[in-house]
Formats: C-alpha cells, sequence, structure tokens
C-alpha cells in the first residue's frame, strides 16, 4: 500500500470539509463539515504511524478523537443558544457584527 | 622717512637732556576742568543759587590759574625751552597709533592763558548781561563746553585731537548765536554760520589726510613738522596739504570768501561775540596755520617772497572788510567786520613769515577786541537795541563804557604805546623785511582804514546827543569790571614785545625740534613804527575831518563811482547773493527736482510693484494652491479615507462564514505559491 | 497485498461519495447519516493501517457519541425533517474554488514529497505500546485531554443552561 493513497484521501476528505464549512448554511451542517476535517485528519495520522512505525500516530488520533467530542458538544450548545435566542440558525442571519 | 620720538631727544645741536615736565605735564588738566564744569552745570546748574554760572566762573578761575603758573613756569625757564610731549593711545590701527596727548610749547602756553582769561571775563560779563535769560543756565553750559574744546583744540598734539577740538568749538559756536532760536534770523545765523565753516571743514579733513598719508601714516604734529621742514615730504604734497588745511582757515577765520558768517553771527548774545568770535574761535585758524607752520612755510615757500596764496588772502580779507566797516550801522557788525580785517591781518602775517608777529598780534588782539565787544555789549544792553543811529553822546551817560571803549579803539587802531601798535608794526616789519613790499602797503592802508572806521564808530556811538529813546544807564559791576581789566590789559600788554622792556619773541617761537631754526626775527625798526603811527593818527584824522568839519561829505551824491562803491559796500559785495541764488539754488533745484523723480517714479515705483507684487502672489496662492492645490489634497485624502472605507464595509458581513471562505483561500493561495515557487 | 488495495479502493471511494453528500445534500439528517458513513469508513481504514484500538474508539465516540450528539441537535433546533431547499449560502463558488485551490496544493505537495512511499509493516503496532505511550511519555497530554472534556462538559451546561 502507498503512503500516498492514504494522505490523498484523507486531502480529498479534508477539502470538501472545507467546501462545506464555507458553504452550508446550517450551523449543524458546519459542524459536520468540521467533523469531515477531523476525520480527515485522523486518517493522516494514523498512515504516518504506521509509515514510520511509531505509536505515536495512534496516541494522537485518540487526543483528536477526544477533543472533537468535546468541540461538538460545546458548538452544539453555542447552536443551541442561537436557536433560543434567533429561532434559527440560518448562519447568514448572525450578522451582528456587520460593519 | 625717519619718525621722531620726542621724548627721547637725539637731535643735533642740542645741549643736554631736556628738563622734567614738571608742571607742564599736568596742561590736559586745563580743559578738563571746564568739560566737568559743563557736565556738573548741565545737571544740576538749575538747582544751584546762582544757577551755575559760579560753578562756571570757579572753573574757568582755577584753569586760568594754572594756565597762569604754567607760562610763569615756561618763562622762568633757562637756557633753551623744550616742548613738553604726553601722548597717552588710545588704541592703535594698523600701526597707527591713535590717542590724546598734550604738546606744551610758548605758543600752546599763550594760548591757554589768552582762552582762560577771556572766557573767564566773559563768564563773569555773562552774569549781569544775560540775567533773567530764559536760558541762563544752558548758556553757561555751553561756554563751559566751548572753552573746554578749544583748550583741547590749542594743547593737542595730533591732528585728529585738533580736529575734533575744531568741530567741537563749531559746534558751540552754532549752539551759542543760535541761543535765542525763537527769532528766526537768529537760528538761520546759526546755520549760516555752521554751514559756511563746514564748507571749509571738507578742506580741514582732506587736508588732515592727505598730510598722514604724506608722513608716513602718522597724526603727530610735531612729527609732521619735522618732516616738513627736513625735507621728509615733497614739496608738492606740502603745497596740496597745506592748501587743503587752509580752505578750513577760510572758513573758521572768516577769510575772504568765507566771512560771510561772522557778521551775521553777531545775532548772538554779546558776551558769545566777545568770547568765540573775536577773540577764541575765530583765531583757531590762526592757530592751525602758525601750529602746523612747518608744513606751510615748506609747502607755500614763504621764505621766496613776492605772493602766496595764504597772504594773499589775508591780504584781501584785510581791506574789503575794513571797507564794509564803513557803512555798518550796526556796532556789533564794525566790530565784525573789523575782527575780520584782524583776522586778515594775522594770515596775512603768517603768509610773510612773520610768526611771531602773526601771533602776537592774536594775543593783542584778543583783548582789546573782547572788550570793544563786551563794551558794545554794554551799549546795547542800556539802550536795547544794536543800532548806533539809536545811540550818540553816550559819554555822559555811561562813562566807564566810554573810556574803556575808547582804550580799545586806539589800541586796535594801532597808536602807540597801546597794544595793537606793538602787535600791527611787527607784521608790517615783517612784510618789508622779508621781501614782501605789496603785503607792506596792504598792511599800511588797512592800517589807516581801522583808524577811520572806529574812530566814526566812536564819534556815531559818544559824540553828539542821545538820539534814542528812554533813559540809559551805566551797566552794573559785574559787566563793568570785565570791561576795565580788559582795558587796562590793552594797554600794558602789548609791552610784552617791546624791545628793551620783555621778550615775548622769545618765549613764543616757532621750534621743531631736530629741524633747522628758520624764522628771521627783525629789529625794531623806528622809521616803519613812525611811518605806522602817521598813517593811523591820518585815519583817525579823516575820519574827524568828515565827521566835525564836514570833509568829503556828499561824496556819493557828487559822483557815481563813489555811489556804486557804496551801494557794492552795503551790499556786501553782494556775496551772500552770489552764495545762495547762484551757488546753493544752481544745486538746489536740479538735485531737488531729481530726487523727487527717484523717490516717486523709482522708490515708490518699487515699492507700489513690490506690493502689488505681494498682492498677486497671494491672490495665486489663495485661489491655486491653497484652495485646489492644498484644500484639494486635504479633502481628497478625507475623500479617500471615507470612500475607501465606505467600500471597505462590505467586507464586514458579519457573516463568519465569509471570514472562514477568505481565511481559506488566502491560505490555500499562499501554499500554492509556495509550492510554485520552490 | 491486492485484497488490501482493493479493500481500501472500495472504503476510499465509499467515503468519498458519502462525504460529497455530507456537504452537498439538502437533507440535514441525511447528512448527519452520511457523515456516520463517512466515519464508518475511516473507521475501516484504521483497521487496514492495523490500528484497531483506534478503529474501535472511533466507531464507539465518532459513530456512538458524536453523530447521535448531532441528531440531536438537528432535533432540537427544530431542522425540517425531509428537504430544506435554502441550505447553502451564497458563497458556494468562492467555497468551491477553495477546496479546489487547496486540494491543488495538498495534492501537488503530496505526490511531491511521498511520491513513492510505502508502507511496510515490519512488525504490527500491538495496543500495549499505544497504553504504555499514553501513561507513560503522554501523560501529560492526556490529564490535559481529561481536563479539556471536563471544561467541555461544564461549559456546554453552562452555555445551554435555560434561566
Amino acid at each position: 500500500m502507498y503512503l500516498n493513497q492514504f494522505l490523498l484521501l484523507a486531502a480529498v476528505l479534508f477539502c470538501m470539509g472545507v467546501y462545506g464549512v464555507l458553504s452550508r448554511k446550517n450551523g449543524v451542517l458546519v459542524l459536520m463539515s468540521v467533523e469531515l476535517m477531523l476525520n480527515a485528519v485522523n486518517i493522516n495520522l494514523i498512515a504516518f504511524g504506521a509509515f514510520h512505525d511509531t505509536v505515536i500516530g495512534q496516541v494522537f488520533t485518540l487526543f483528536v478523537i477526544a477533543v472533537a467530542a468535546a468541540e461538538v458538544g460545546v458548538g452544539l450548545a453555542i447552536v443551541l443558544v442561537i436557536f433560543r435566542n434567533r429561532a434559527s440558525i440560518d448562519l447568514d442571519k448572525v450578522d451582528l457584527m456587520k460593519g | 622717512m625717519p619718525t621722531l620720538s620726542l621724548l627721547a631727544v637725539t637731535a643735533p645741536g642740542d645741549v643736554g637732556p631736556p628738563p622734567a615736565a614738571g608742571i607742564l605735564g599736568y596742561a590736559w588738566l586745563i580743559p578738563l576742568i571746564p568739560a566737568i564744569s559743563f557736565v556738573i552745570i548741565l545737571f544740576f546748574g538749575k538747582k544751584l543759587p546762582k544757577k551755575g554760572s559760579e560753578v562756571g566762573i570757579l572753573a574757568l578761575l582755577a584753569s586760568f590759574a594754572l594756565a597762569a603758573v604754567m607760562a610763569l613756569d615756561w618763562i622762568g625757564r633757562e637756557g633753551p625751552r623744550h616742548a613738553v610731549h604726553e601722548h597717552v593711545t588710545w588704541f592703535e590701527l594698523g600701526g597707527t597709533d591713535i590717542g590724546a596727548g598734550i604738546h606744551v610749547d610758548g605758543l600752546t602756553v599763550m594760548m591757554l592763558v589768552v582762552v582762560t582769561f577771556i572766557s573767564l571775563m566773559v563768564h563773569v560779563y555773562s552774569t549781569g548781561y544775560m540775567h533773567g535769560d530764559r536760558r541762563f543756565t544752558y548758556f553757561f553750559a555751553a561756554l563751559s563746553l566751548f572753552t573746554a574744546a578749544m583748550l583741547t583744540l590749542v594743547v593737542a598734539d595730533n591732528t585728529l585731537q585738533l580736529m575734533i577740538g575744531w568741530e567741537l568749538v563749531g559746534l558751540c559756536s552754532f549752539m551759542l548765536i543760535g541761543h535765542w532760536w525763537e527769532e528766526g534770523a537768529n537760528s538761520s545765523a546759526a546755520i549760516k554760520a555752521f554751514i559756511t565753516t563746514r564748507v571749509g571743514d571738507v578742506g580741514l579733513m582732506l587736508g588732515i589726510i592727505l598730510l598722514f598719508f604724506a608722513a608716513g601714516r602718522s597724526f603727530d604734529i610735531a612729527n609732521l613738522n619735522f618732516l616738513a621742514l627736513t625735507g621728509g615730504i615733497e614739496q608738492g604734497l606740502l603745497f596740496a596739504g597745506g592748501a587743503l588745511l587752509f580752505l578750513g582757515v577760510m572758513g573758521k577765520s572768516a577769510q575772504f570768501p568765507l566771512h560771510v558768517w561772522l557778521p551775521d553771527a553777531m545775532a548772538g548774545p554779546t558776551p558769545v561775540s566777545a568770547l568765540i568770535h573775536a577773540a577764541t574761535m575765530v583765531v583757531a585758524g590762526v592757530y592751525l596755520v602758525a601750529r602746523l607752520y612747518g608744513v606751510f612755510w615748506t609747502g607755500f615757500d614763504i621764505e621766496a617772497g613776492g605772493i602766496n596764496p595764504v597772504a594773499l588772502i589775508g591780504g584781501i580779507t584785510v581791506i574789503i572788510a575794513a571797507l564794509l566797516a564803513f557803512v555798518q550801522d550796526d556796532v556789533k557788525k564794525v566790530l565784525a567786520y573789523s575782527t575780520v580785517s584782524q583776522l586778515g591781518y594775522m594770515v596775512m602775517a603768517l603768509g610773510v613769515g612773520a610768526w611771531t608777529a602773526a601771533v602776537f598780534h592774536l594775543f593783542t588782539h584778543a583783548f582789546f577786541k573782547a572788550n570793544l565787544f563786551l563794551g558794545s555789549g554794554s551799549l546795547i544792553h542800556a539802550v536795547h537795541s544794536n543800532n548806533m543811529s539809536d545811540m550818540g553822546g553816550m559819554r555822559r551817560h555811561m562813562p566807564t563804557t566810554f573810556w574803556t571803549f575808547i582804550v580799545g579803539s586806539i589800541a586796535l587802531a594801532g597808536i602807540p604805546p597801546l597794544a595793537g601798535f606793538w602787535s600791527k608794526d611787527e607784521i608790517l616789519n615783517g612784510a618789508y623785511a622779508d621781501g614782501y613790499p605789496l603785503f607792506l602797503a596792504v598792511g599800511l592802508v588797512g592800517a589807516f582804514m581801522t583808524a577811520a572806521y572806529m574812530t566814526r564808530a566812536c564819534y556815531l556811538i559818544f559824540a553828539g546827543e542821545y538820539r534814542g529813546h528812554g533813559h540809559p544807564h551805566e551797566s552794573p559791576p559785574s559787566m563793568v569790571w570785565p570791561l576795565r581789566i580788559l582795558a587796562g590789559l590793552s594797554i600794558v600788554v602789548g609791552l610784552l614785545n617791546a624791545p628793551g622792556i620783555a621778550r615775548f619773541t622769545d618765549w613764543v617761537a616757532f621750534e621743531v625740534e631736530g629741524a633747522p631754526h628758520f624764522l628771521h626775527h627783525h629789529d625794531f625798526n623806528i622809521g616803519l613804527a613812525a611811518l605806522s603811527t602817521i598813517v593811523a593818527l591820518a585815519g583817525v584824522g579823516a575820519a574827524a575831518g568828515y565827521y566835525l568839519r564836514g570833509a568829503f561829505k556828499g561824496l556819493t551824491a557828487k559822483s557815481g563811482l563813489f555811489a556804486t562803491g557804496h551801494k557794492v559796500l552795503v551790499n556786501k559785495y553782494y556775496l551772500d547773493a552770489l552764495f545762495v541764488d547762484g551757488i546753493v539754488r544752481a544745486i538746489q533745484y536740479p538735485v531737488a527736482k531729481a530726487a523727487y523723480w527717484v523717490n516717486q517714479r523709482v522708490l515708490d515705483g518699487a515699492v507700489n510693484a513690490v506690493g502689488k507684487g505681494a498682492q498677486g502672489a497671494a491672490h495665486v496662492t489663495y485661489d491655486y494652491i491653497d484652495q485646489m492645490l492644498i484644500d484639494g489634497a486635504v479633502n481628497g485624502a478625507g475623500m479617500s479615507a471615507g470612500e475607501s472605507g465606505e467600500s471597505l464595509r462590505h467586507t464586514q458581513t458579519g457573516r463568519v462564514q465569509q471570514y472562514a471562505a477568505y481565511l481559506f483561500g488566502a491560505s490555500a493561495l499562499a501554499a500554492l505559491i509556495l509550492v510554485i515557487v520552490t | 497485498m491486492v485484497a488490501q488495495n482493493v479493500v481500501f479502493g472500495v472504503l476510499a471511494f465509499v467515503m468519498i461519495a458519502a462525504g460529497f453528500r455530507v456537504v452537498t445534500t439538502k437533507n440535514v439528517v441525511r447528512a448527519a447519516l452520511y457523515l456516520a458513513v463517512v466515519l464508518a469508513g475511516a473507521a475501516g481504514q484504521f483497521l487496514l493501517l492495523a490500528a484497531e484500538f483506534v478503529g474501535v474508539v472511533q466507531i464507539l465516540v465518532y459513530i456512538g457519541a458524536i453523530v447521535v450528539l448531532l441528531l440531536f441537535g438537528v432535533m432540537l433546533t427544530r431542522a425540517p425533517i425531509g428537504r430544506d431547499a435554502d441550505v447553502d449560502n451564497d458563497q458556494r463558488w468562492l467555497g468551491a474554488l477553495v477546496a479546489l485551490l487547496l486540494f491543488a496544493a495538498l495534492g501537488a505537495v503530496l505526490i511531491d514529497a511521498w511520491g513513492s512511499d510505502e508502507i511496510v509493516f515490519a512488525r504490527v503496532q500491538q495496543v500495549g505500546e499505544v497504553s504504555d505511550a499514553i501513561f507513560g511519555p503522554y501523560l501529560i497530554p492526556f490529564e490535559a485531554a481529561s481536563i479539556l472534556l471536563l471544561s467541555a462538559l461544564v461549559g456546554a451546561v453552562a452555555i445551554a443552561r435555560r434561566d
């Protein structure tokens, strides 16, 4: 197996995640796209770990998963609050910082 | 060119070292005391009980006492008398020494005595004459200043100091002539005096400068004389320098044609006329020639005899002034023209080489002329008019004035044994013996005329009946005593040079250290003395005949020549017209016109152009630079800031995803570029 | 070797397709479910790379917790069940461009750097090694992660609290 195939797969997933982050209006969908990106990173880490025969790839992936979970929790909490305040989670309407 | 150090004498022909300076080294005190008194009177005079006159009199007493002591010291010296020379250097400029100093010899000592004494007499006289005057204190202050300046001139050892004294006495003369300047005639006379002497002063200054360079950059008088007499300066330069100096002499000592100011100067108070315009200031010119005689002797080649410019001018002055004295009604004007004539005598004497005669005449003339002026002042004070036509028969009303005036007149006329005879005779003697026969004749004619016009004046004033109004009475003692003293001196002072009695010639001699002695001293010529006496008596007789017996009467009516002559005399030879209309107006109008044109066109034009230019520049600056450029820039800056802000505002959508898009996009781009580049 | 490559290929295809659907579908719930597919595919990749512990943890945590959480969020925010036309915003094309650019950059770098490197399993990493690493040299990150989780928990509660 080539290293590059994993890396390129990760790259694709990452870019799709970027697209999602940038173009989704729904806050929850944005969070989902962020999860896509994080998964791409995880694949990268594991692939390199296997390539270099080191265990740190896996260790770090575990940490990433933990952090992702925490992040989703907090993110959803924020989305909920937004929904509670504005009765909508349309991110286009969250422009109070508009200049 | 050797310059001489006079403090260490190494001149040939001398016997031993010179004696110590002694009291004569303090001669600088004599000008200093009146100068201090001037300052005191100026600042404190008004508060003093006698309004400053006491300060002036005291100062002059002190100065006179000092001068007398110095004179006695000088006369009492044994052996050859050497001049005392003290010098203080103020600063040095490129090798030239500028400073003040004293040069005391016989001439100096004589002048000191004369100036201080006459000034003292005038001070005392003025306390009576100027009593109650509106500017009494300033008068005395000016008198003190004048005396100080004249004394500075007299003791000067360098031409620069001499010139300072010269100018200062000119200034004092101006101030004092115009003492009653509220009347226009007085201030005009003061200005005339000042300007006329100024014209001469141009020559003086140029002469001093020329001689300065000719003497190898030195102002020292003794040095100048030494160089002139020993051939250190070539004769052409000496002639030029002497001629220029003589211009100054003509102005100050009222020689023809610059004599016109002196009669007009009689507008000043009589004490001023006595002091300044008879005895002291006007003789400054004569003194200058006497002091720098080496220059004149060599420059004009006086030894040669015949004719030279100095004697010629002097001679002309003698005659024309004497003629003018005949047609005056104002007693002071008679005396003024008489002074001019006598000054002519002195200059003529110097011109013929009779140095001692000229100096002695200066000496005696001071006494009797001052006496005459003060006497005329006494008359004017009593009669309240200057004109002899308002007088007459004064011998009864003012006896003391009468006899002092008569004594003075006799002395002036040159009748022995009074003072004028001895001095005038010596001049004639010198002219005769030194080969100037023309000037001998001039002198004799002058003597005749002097006697005649003085007799005329005396007759008109004292004889007959009083023609005026009011009740004249004798003057107060403050005025009468100076008259008495001066009259007494007029009698005896001539004897100072009488043979067998005293040797003025020995005391006052022209000596230059190291230079050959060139002046000739002539023995008393009894024949010439008798001739001059006869001539003088003839003059008296002619005038007496005219007035008492009516001789020559009606001459102007009968003869056209005499009538024209009379008219010319009355108009003072039309000299005033020549000066004012001829010379002054000819220069004044074109120059004034040109100056006006320059002012209007050039100067005002320049100023206006500058103003217009400034205005135009201001307009341009405002309209273009300020409004368009600068305001445009400023507004533009503001507008661009605002507009760019407006446009950039749209990037701030407040939408996070857009920010994220930009972020990712930029980093992607950067990464791509990095990848491509590397 | 061939089997692994085949498995990889299948998994990769599925993952990419699902991932694509995640970011383009207009149905929010379906997006969550597609995400679950992607995550499952990722777990399969981990297994391929002999990281079985991480793969299992991925399924447990990611799919079991996170996706559920996301579905909760969807429901709590009253997302329309079914098709919702208005899900993408205006900058779709900019986003696509950026994504493509990024992929181009990444791709170029990756191919350039590890063009023909192969993963060769000299030995298989044991789970025990992983735990040794976590509780050994990487203890502090482990503790930090714990605190992080704690603070996230507290924070989420604090944020979403109704008061």
